[in-house]
């Protein structure tokens, strides 16, 4: 490649790793997202690059709902322990117990209960910074966020009094309380992603490639059937082979049919699709301003 | 580089501006819909949503207008970044409202594209809104304009209009400072030169506008003259396991000028130190050489005194360095700016505390001209100011290099962003002898 041709990876790489070592170098007290899902893959892998040969100069942090996919959390803590990362797991259970996270009457997912348990652990270790792998091309109410998303002491963000930004120029400053959310990977899109895992040669969890499952057929998407989601009477359980698009809680997660095996296969299927990755998460369906709501709420 | 693509994609980033009614929102729209960028759960997302009332066509705008508050009052209120590809390149939109009080939103989408495009509605022609957005992309030095001249049907595609339109843009466009502009003649509702050429326009023989954004020459809008790094972070690993990197001392940043090799002779600011480049470090390894805008971590011959804030540069082209600036600002903030007002200002990785001493013209940008004798900037006005900083500033002229002539404005109590600046030429260079008095 000559010195002079970048491609959009490249492009797309040095913005990310600008934005991280702003982090570094305008936070005292900062934390990395990492869930083990395929964006916070990718944003782990430019962390390294932008702090080689140090270590990633922050803390790992990552809030458990308890209804994580097995494979996800093996491979997370797996991760870490590679890069000698210091990781740190805060439990919605726990929350819930201490009264931090209160369900509703009624309320199964830990969606929502997620908010709280994140910003008692920003409290806990006084993180004055978390960057997280939101996209921006996600999400509408996601298109409208910075790279530094600025919280109040609340946590809350507030869309109609954002901070402009301009050029590769970071506003980083906060009053005491205060909080920043960082999205190095805001420009990425889907295919980006998986473009990146193929061209780095980063591993992913299993979940992503083809695999049989049992499924139940639930509001249109196949869920797969656990413990915590036992079919219902009536429902027919069906073998399946599947995989998951995008990550989030095992009961809001739908899986779908896909025949795709290598990282390769993923890129093909993606540069195909013709529904958005979000399109399989219930959490987004639930109503048209469902995003809007939860970041407002203090939602990564 | 990716194994299955043959030549390197680039990103195209442009902003689109335009008043309330040119049909801005309807033609992104049809740029995401005509080049099968929009996913199923889209459509039918927009289907819902669409006007019942309507003649059946889809609302194309209901795709861009993202937040509740917006759809309610039916407004874009801020910046929304949308993504698509075509197999020629990846591109990023910077939506930015057209409303006269949103400029600094206007400003914030344009500071890093690479193209503007400007909405014209054909019937109204070329008003205030429309110089405006020009002057704007102007002072930005965004490198490609494209006019697009929107519901054409709506003047039964006359040549004459078009034509009109476009000696009333041509005679304003030499005050703007843009030398690559485009016009088309298009129809966001109906497609028409949006994405395919259309059959009532056979006069007009130009490229569709998204044939345009595909194949516009973007690669030389980079600075690779001036070598310039500002420095984000210093890199010394803490207890490592490799003995070899205890002595490791690198200076990480992203290049935001020219190329850098091994050996280059490099001078450190604000020391004003001589030394030279060891090594360019990398995740992957060393390289020889790099350029703008790689990231990588420096390693210099010789121990000095540089942080973050410090900027090594090209020891063959110095900047300029002062602590008197002058500099174009758009003011971001509703409490008016009066000379006197003390402020931070972020230029690169530095920030230092400032002071405006003067504001010594405003911009009217209906007729782009000066207007002196202005004692105030307003919430997005433009002016001509001058700045004094506690120490010096390390710049190029904004027109020279976008991110070293750059800055912007920070409330030290509230650290809200109040402006954003573009600097003039240094009237001088870094002279050497400042080593003298290096501490």
């Amino acid at each position: 490649m000559s010195v002079f041709s970048a491609d959009h990876l490249d492009l797309l790489e040095t913005e990310a790793i600008h934005v991280m070592r702003e982090v570094a170098g305008g936070f005292e007290r900062p934390a990395l997202l990492f869930s083990g899902g395929k964006d916070s893959i990718c944003l782990l892998r430019l962390a390294e690059k932008a702090f080689h040969p140090s270590r990633i100069p922050m803390p790992l942090l990552n809030v458990d709902t308890g209804h994580h996919f097995p494979e996800l959390n093996e491979y997370r803590d797996r991760r870490a322990a590679q890069l000698q990362a210091n990781l740190i797991i805060r439990k919605v259970e726990a929350a819930i117990a201490a009264g931090i996270a209160v369900p509703l009457a009624g309320e199964f997912s830990r969606n929502r209960l997620q908010i709280p348990t994140l910003l008692a652990a920003i409290e806990e270790f006084r993180f004055d910074c978390c960057i997280g792998g939101a996209r921006r091309d996600e999400e509408k109410a996601r298109a409208k966020e910075r790279f530094f998303s600025f919280r109040d002491s609340f946590g809350q963000w507030d869309p109609k009094n954002q901070r402009p930004e301009l050029w590769n120029l970071f506003n980083t400053r906060l009053n005491p309380g205060e909080n920043m959310r960082v999205f190095p990977l805001s420009n990425w899109t889907e295919l980006d992603i998986w473009e990146y895992i193929r061209r780095e040669r980063l591993e992913v969890p299993s979940i992503y490639f083809s695999h049989k499952r049992n499924c139940v057929r639930r509001a249109g998407q196949w869920v797969p059937v656990t413990d915590l989601l036992p079919p219902k009477p009536g429902e027919e359980v069906r073998e399946l082979v599947v995989r998951v698009r995008t990550i989030g809680d095992i009961i809001s997660t739908g899986m779908f049919e896909s025949p795709a095996t290598s990282v390769d296969d993923i890129i093909a299927e993606v540069a195909a699709a013709r529904v958005t990755e979000r399109g399989s998460r219930a959490d987004d369906k639930s109503s048209e301003a469902a995003m809007e709501d939860r970041k407002k709420a203090g939602y990564f | 580089m990716s194994p299955t693509t043959s030549a390197a994609i680039e990103i195209l980033r442009f902003n689109t501006c335009g008043s309330v009614d040119d049909g801005k929102s309807t033609l992104i729209g049809r740029l995401l819909h005509d080049s099968k960028s929009l996913m199923e759960d889209q459509l039918e997302a927009l289907n819902n949503s669409a006007d019942l009332s309507g003649d059946g066509r889809f609302n194309l705008a209901n795709l861009t207008d993202g937040l509740r508050a917006e759809r309610e009052q039916g407004i874009t209120i801020d910046v929304a970044y949308r993504y698509f590809s075509t197999p020629a390149r990846r591109f990023i939109i910077a939506d930015t409202p057209g409303h006269v009080q949103y400029t600094r939103n206007m400003v914030t989408g344009a500071s890093t594209a690479n193209l503007s495009i400007i909405l014209v509605d054909a019937r109204a022609g070329v008003i205030d809104q429309s110089r405006r957005h020009t002057a704007i992309a102007g002072l930005l030095r965004i490198p490609h304009l494209v006019v697009a001249v929107n519901k054409m049907d709506l003047v039964d595609w006359s040549r004459e209009r078009f034509e009109e339109i476009r000696a009333q843009f041509l005679e304003f466009l030499p005050r703007a400072n843009i030398k690559d502009v485009v016009f088309i003649p298009i129809s966001a509702l109906d497609g028409d030169n949006v994405v395919d050429a259309s059959p009532r326009t056979p006069w007009y023989h130009g490229p569709t506008l998204l044939g345009h954004l595909e194949t516009v020459h973007i690669a030389s809008d980079l600075n690779l003259e001036t070598f310039r790094f500002p420095i984000q972070w210093v890199n010394r690993p803490h207890y490592p396991v490799d003995p070899t990197l205890h002595d490791f001392r690198g200076y990480s940043g992203q290049i935001a000028g020219g190329v850098v090799r091994k050996g280059d002779r490099v001078m450190v600011l604000p020391g004003g130190i001589f030394t030279s480049v060891r090594a360019i470090h990398t995740f992957d390894g060393e390289i020889e050489e790099a350029c703008c805008p790689k990231s990588v971590t420096l390693l210099l011959e010789d121990d000095v005194d540089a942080g973050r804030g410090s900027m090594i540069v090209g020891a063959d082209r110095l900047p300029g360095g002062s602590t008197e600036l002058r500099a174009r600002l758009c003011w971001m903030h509703p409490r008016v700016l009066r000379a006197g007002a003390r402020v931070l200002l972020k230029h690169t990785t530095s920030t230092v505390q400032a002071v405006v001493t003067a504001i010594e013209s405003r911009l009217d940008v209906a007729n782009l001209t000066e207007k002196p004798g202005a004692t105030e900037l307003s919430m997005n006005d433009i002016g001509t100011v001058s700045i004094r900083t506690a120490s010096p500033v390390f710049f190029d002229g904004y027109a020279t290099n976008r991110l070293t002539g750059s800055f912007i404005l920070i409330d030290a109590a509230t650290n809200a962003t109040l402006g954003a600046g573009m600097l003039e030429p240094p009237t001088s260079v870094v002279a050497p002898e400042h080593t003298d008095f290096a501490i």
